[in-house]
């Protein structure tokens, strides 16, 4: 064997690697897309691999009968709450952190690090006794803040590392003409941020609407989608929806993530880099 | 130049502590006083209430074992495929775009997906009928089969949140410099060398966050299981969401919280220990 024989073994086998991974990542996504839509004699034939006759019945039962696209409407409005509460104070704290020095920077910035690892199962069960007193059960506003904790300390690191990367002379120079530190930060950081502000924006998104246990916790009619996927799912051993439902469920639940990498795919690494480290 | 002030980065940073703090400190407390209270007076009640039900143990157990299967399967082959990633071919933003995909996917939506491809129905069991590698299905799912299931979730979690420990490792893969390695060439060292003597233990802090980072989330572990399994493989949050929801004993429910809380302290203050000694390394 020469050794253009061997280099070219070499990148057969490596292409194969590759393919083989992306193939058990993205497989799995295109069956669900196919079964959710996919006609119930089709999915029980056990000849037919991938389905041939298609329907929307599914996604439609479960967006109207069961009630998705009030989740959904109520999942939306969590995340957005999310969002905009956990930038309000994410976004201070992680300018602090990026442009000044001072003491004990390194414990509160470590201590932040931490709290992210705080188990939401651990904050939820006795957060609903606290809610029941104040009437925040079953309010979505309730969920957004409990949301609010999950997703802050993200907030603060990725808000940080975007704004260390916004030039401090810029900002220098705008309050040597006259501007105020405030003014300065919302005329010059933030315009400047805002593509990273996005990405992060649509991170926090994400987050909030992926989370199942402390929606299924708090509330009871006001569900998010998770929380009443779950509650219509729960257990696929007690069966208790029919499995095209399920796969009809999987790609609603999907499809905002999809667009999500869309959309912030040049931020993707960086930030799953800054929030995992 | 950094700008030095006295109060004002204080006061920027604490609105967001004092609400992490909050909601930190106050289910903490709430929690112990649920489980060690009753009427009003310090009790054991609801500890031995807990610890006497088989399931408390199996939950503890099942939790720990679904970690221990997966967390360092998925570092395995996390490194593995961070080895393999880390160099220039066609394609490879293509590969890596579809290798992060499962970041942004919720545990109930793997769930479900996994339950696409395992189910008697699903794909993997018609793929496998139709090529002739197996005569009938093969059963994931049902009480019965609670050791496939045990698979299912192993299977479905693997395929969910190893591309988080890849991002990391692929991270610090990319922070090796070059030079290390290219002067382990120049004294003729090959690949298996370089990798045993430079790469992996240069990574070495990068796996072990990975290792902590997957094994913390590990302890909480809920949507992926209760879709696949339900109550047939008992875990913490599980159990304590059955607890809280069905049984709406909030002293049990708070125990099973105070247990995820205790073994992620652990977990937690190993990982802050050795952060902290990385970060004073890269200071020096």
């Amino acid at each position: 064997m020469n050794e253009k024989t061997k280099f070219m073994l070499k990148q057969i086998a490596f292409y194969t690697f590759v393919f083989t991974v992306v193939a058990w990542i993205v497989v799995p996504l295109i069956v669900v897309a196919l079964y959710a839509f996919s006609s119930k004699l089709d999915y029980y034939d056990p000849s037919k691999i991938i389905p041939f006759h298609y329907t929307k019945q599914w996604v439609y039962t479960l967006l109207f009968t069961l009630r998705a696209l009030d989740a959904i409407k109520n999942s939306i409005i969590v995340a957005v709450l999310t969002i905009i509460i956990s930038f309000a104070l994410g976004i201070p704290a992680g300018y602090a952190i990026a442009k000044f020095i001072f003491p004990a920077k390194d414990t509160i910035k470590l201590s932040i690090v931490a709290l992210r690892m705080f188990p939401i199962p651990v904050m939820a069960i006795p957060l609903v006794v606290l809610y029941i007193r104040l009437n925040l059960i079953d309010t979505l506003l309730g969920v957004a803040l409990a949301h609010t904790a999950m997703a802050l300390p993200f907030v603060v690191l990725i808000t940080s590392s975007i704004f260390a990367g916004v030039s401090t002379e810029l900002e220098e120079a705008a309050m040597v003409f006259g501007l105020t530190r405030l003014g300065a930060f919302l005329r010059i950081t933030l315009p400047l941020a805002l593509p990273g502000l996005a990405a992060a924006a649509m991170f926090t998104f994400v987050m909030s609407w992926n989370e199942v246990f402390v929606a299924s916790v708090l509330t009871l009619q006001h569900r998010t989608l998770p929380a009443q996927i779950l509650s219509i799912m729960a257990g696929a051993s007690g069966g208790a929806a029919p499995d095209y439902y399920k796969f009809a469920a999987a790609f609603i639940m999907m499809l905002p993530a999809m667009l999500f990498i869309f959309f912030a795919r040049k931020y993707l690494i960086t930030m799953w880099g800054i929030t995992l480290k | 130049m950094k700008v030095k002030a006295s109060y004002l980065p204080y006061l920027l940073i604490l609105p967001a502590f004092a609400y992490l703090m909050f909601f930190v400190g106050y289910p903490l407390i709430q929690a112990l006083y649920l489980a060690f209270t009753e009427n009003g007076a310090f009790s054991l009640a609801t500890v031995n209430r807990t610890i006497s039900d088989p399931r408390f143990w199996d939950a503890l157990k099942y939790t720990i074992g679904l970690a221990a299967v997966i967390v360092p399967t998925q570092v395995g082959l996390a490194l593995v495929l961070a080895l393999v990633m880390n160099r220039a071919f066609k394609g490879k933003d293509l590969a890596l775009y579809a290798l992060i995909i499962p970041l942004t996917i919720s545990d109930v939506a793997a769930g479900l997906i996994w339950y696409a491809m395992l189910s008697p129905s699903g794909f993997l069991n018609k793929l496998f009928l139709n090529i002739g590698l197996i005569n009938n299905p093969v059963y994931f799912f049902g009480y019965q089969f609670r050791h496939m299931e045990f698979l299912a979730i192993v299977l479905a979690e693997l395929w969910r949140a190893t591309a988080i420990v890849f991002v990391i490792i692929l991270a610090g893969l990319q922070m090796i410099s070059p030079e290390y390695l290219e002067a382990a060439e120049v004294f003729g060292a090959d690949y298996w060398t370089k990798l045993r003597k430079i790469v992996i233990p240069l990574l070495k802090p990068s796996i072990q966050s990975a290792l902590i980072i997957r094994t913390l989330f590990a302890m909480q572990v809920f949507g992926i299981v209760w879709i696949l399994a339900g109550r047939d493989i008992p875990i913490l949050a599980g159990e304590g969401f059955y607890q809280l929801t069905e049984i709406k004993d909030y002293g049990v429910a708070s125990i099973y919280a105070l247990t995820i809380a205790a073994l992620s302290i652990v977990l937690g203050a190993m990982y802050i220990k050795f952060m902290k000694a990385e970060y004073l390394e890269v200071k020096e």
